[in-house]
């Protein structure tokens, strides 16, 4: 290890762990993983009483919304801090479309549309210029949603009361653990839905432009019009996310959506692992455990990118090499 | 694939192994109604306030509750039930109070949540009240919205903003019967209500409300508010404002030498922080409500001394002489009026005993005002008496 590598290109590559966006295969056994932790993200509602389910929940509903963000951030390079105002606007579109009468299935694509829809009014004009820009354009965002709320919400400061989804009666299932099982299967969908995108032509463009702008032009690569998608993508997800909170919590208030979720939602990020899936995961436990922003979270934080700054994923990801012969 | 179907195997065999709701079997007209957190000889209830944030200064009403459970416990408990309160701290942030509230019924499982500050930490976990049909009585607001039938888990205690709102308007018309009146007020539901009422109040009277003016919650201070309403320059200020807000409208309304209105200060606001913070000086003259029994006017009086005692004794951080110590303890000794009238020993029984007490006297409220509820009548105080700011308290007018 000499020289440290700004990105992942050039024939020399880095050792496993050592960057965002690395691909490369650290644990030899993927679907086994995979399916054990299905089955146990399954068994879950089954096995733990109803008040740590709930906060289970929540870190599904974080998982969601950290998957949003990393298409822009870790795979995309870019920096947005209004994701939790896009996660709040998600959840009060649900929590109106509910109170209206609205059945649940409806809410979940509604609270997506509205949030790409902002997304893409935000984004577009933003990813014109550089990555900084959007991170002022989004924190200005994040500061702006909170009293809007206020002002032209019902509740207003007060908050929302949402219904929450009841558990169909063939099913047996108590309330919380329905709502678990559906949280769990918009995860997935997210999850399917994110290795598709990263997969696609726009994700790889998405990819290449982080890793050298100029040459991703060069080969045709339209920069704006990329990473706007990018982010109205990215958008939605949070949107989800917010229904999805909506759903678990049944109440929503401005408060709950301030500019500290969208900075804790990049911590958890960041601490958990740019542009991995269990990146997302690890973030998304962080965001539903850490303390509100304080001494706390922030030593952590600089505890974290000390020891690993490629997040506790790139912690992991460097293990098997760093136990094997094969030590870079 | 052998681990999966094995997996699935056990979920279906065993639905949940530790969510088991106690339900009780006793005498029939009970059968089937639930009470989780209560034995023949504990309950376990739960309090949510905010001991930080904004309104902090409301915390001291849980050590008032903390202190009656305590006081009552070494007396051999309430109707032979030890009481285990527990409190938690919402910030006075309506989504932390619902994130308490399941934290109190699903990990602590406790029989009611007794009880919940604040209008918009009530409205919010009453929603959740319903759903999980857990008996929240007793709220410490004066919403008038706790009477509404349509939650049935859910009963106020303190008269209504509405009920104090008309008090002012009553001594208004007899005191100052062509008052101008300006208005600071919160703007949550408890601001709105009491100004609303104090509007339809003193319609078509001499009284006119000529200026008022709005605060958030999360605002830092009313200075701009109150330049407004100095500018108006009516002859009586109605202070409606939580007690950080109220101090700093009473500072500044003491500091403006030019603009010298009667200061009415509603009664949520009255706290001894307050009272401590601006100074006798400041508070000479202003006029509030109240229906329980101030802890300094009556230091004489047995009930309160009995109150005095029992906060040294079990909760020493408590100040005896707070008044918002004194309201805990009075709507804690309601709930234990409530919890001794069980007829079945549920949930449900408690909700049936809330709303049916008759005249029950409490040692610390004012003397001729009582708990009562009944069928149409869900609000158990609803008596008021007014106040004026003497030389170093508060004295009956």
């Amino acid at each position: 290890m000499t020289a440290e590598p700004r990105t992942g290109t050039g024939h020399r590559r880095p050792a496993v762990g050592q960057y965002a966006g690395d691909r490369r295969r650290a644990w030899p056994y993927p679907r086994t993983a995979l399916a054990m932790a299905a089955a146990a993200a399954a068994a879950v509602p089954f096995l733990v009483p109803p008040y740590p389910l709930y906060r289970v929940t929540l870190v599904l509903v974080y998982v969601v919304a950290l998957l949003g963000l990393d298409l822009v951030t870790g795979h995309g390079g870019l920096i947005s801090l209004g994701h939790g105002a896009f996660f709040g606007v998600g959840a009060y579109t649900a929590a109106i479309l509910l109170a209206a009468g609205a059945p649940y299935p409806v809410t979940l694509p509604a609270a997506g549309l509205v949030a790409y829809g902002l997304g893409h009014a935000f984004g577009r004009p933003a990813v014109r210029l550089s990555g900084l820009y959007l991170a002022v354009v989004t924190f200005a965002v994040a500061v702006a949603v909170p009293p809007l709320i206020r002002r032209l919400a019902p509740g207003g400061a007060m908050g929302l009361p949402a219904r929450t989804p009841g558990a169909p009666s063939f099913t047996g299932l108590d309330d919380d653990q329905w709502v678990y099982l559906l949280v769990l299967a918009v995860t997935a969908a997210a999850f399917a839905l994110t290795r598709v995108v990263i997969r696609s032509t726009a994700g790889r463009a998405l990819a290449a432009l982080r890793a050298d702008a100029g040459a991703a032009e060069l080969l045709g690569i339209r920069p704006p019009a990329t990473r706007a998608h990018a982010f109205a993508w990215s958008a939605l997800y949070a949107g989800v996310a917010g229904c999805l909170f909506t759903w678990t919590t049944g109440f929503v208030a401005p408060e709950s959506f301030t500019v500290t979720l969208s900075i804790t939602l990049l911590a958890g990020l960041v601490i958990g692992g740019l542009g991995t899936v269990p990146g997302a995961v690890i973030g998304a436990v962080v965001v539903a455990f850490l303390p509100a922003p304080g001494l706390v979270s922030g030593l952590a934080l600089i505890v974290v990118l000390a020891v690993a700054p490629h997040g506790v994923t790139g912690l992991a990801r460097r293990l098997p090499s760093f136990l094997g012969k094969d030590r870079a | 694939m052998r681990r999966l179907a094995l997996v699935a195997l056990l979920l279906v065999s065993a639905c949940r192994v530790t969510s088991a709701e106690v339900v009780v079997g006793g005498p029939p007209a009970c059968a089937g109604q639930h009470a989780d957190g209560l034995t023949p000889t504990t309950v376990r209830v739960g309090g949510v306030y905010p001991l930080s944030g904004p309104a902090s200064a409301y915390g001291a009403v849980a050590q008032g509750a903390a202190a009656y459970f305590a006081w009552a416990n070494a007396r051999g408990g309430v109707a032979g039930r030890q009481v285990e309160f527990l409190v938690r701290d919402d910030g006075y942030q309506p989504a932390r109070a619902v994130e308490e509230a399941r934290r109190l019924v699903d990990s602590d499982r406790v029989f009611a949540l007794f009880q919940t500050l604040g209008t918009p930490s009530t409205a919010a976990v009453r929603a959740y009240a319903d759903r999980r049909g857990v008996p929240q009585p007793f709220v410490a607001s004066g919403a008038s919205d706790w009477g509404d039938a349509a939650h049935p888990w859910t009963i106020g205690f303190q008269p209504t903003y509405a009920a104090e709102a008309r008090v002012y308007a009553r001594h208004l018309l007899r005191t100052r019967p062509h008052a101008t009146v300006a208005v600071l007020y919160q703007n949550d539901d408890f601001g709105r209500e009491l100004l609303t009422a104090f509007e339809d109040a003193v319609a078509g009277t001499g009284v006119q409300v000529v200026a008022r003016r709005g605060y958030e919650v999360m605002d830092a201070d009313v200075q701009a508010q109150m330049a407004g309403l100095a500018a108006s320059g009516a002859g009586v200020f109605l202070n409606v404002g939580t007690p950080k807000f109220a101090a700093q409208a009473l500072a500044a309304d003491a500091a403006m030498t030019t603009w010298n209105p009667l200061h009415l200060l509603n009664g949520v606001a009255n706290t001894p922080s307050l009272v401590a913070g601006v100074g006798p000086a400041a508070l000479r003259g202003v006029l509030t409500t109240g229906f329980y029994k101030d802890p300094v006017a009556w230091e004489d009086d047995p009930d309160v001394r009995t109150f005095a005692a029992a906060v040294r004794r079990h909760v020493p951080d408590a100040d005896p002489a707070s008044s918002q110590v004194m309201f805990g303890w009075t709507s804690a000794a309601a709930f234990a009026a409530a919890l001794e009238r069980m007829e079945c020993p549920s949930r449900e029984g408690l909700m049936a005993a809330a709303r049916d007490l008759r005249d029950v006297e409490i040692g610390t409220l004012l003397p001729g005002i009582t708990v009562s509820t009944g069928p149409g009548d869900p609000y158990p105080v609803e008596d008021l008496r007014v106040f004026r700011f003497g030389d170093s308290g508060w004295e009956a007018v």
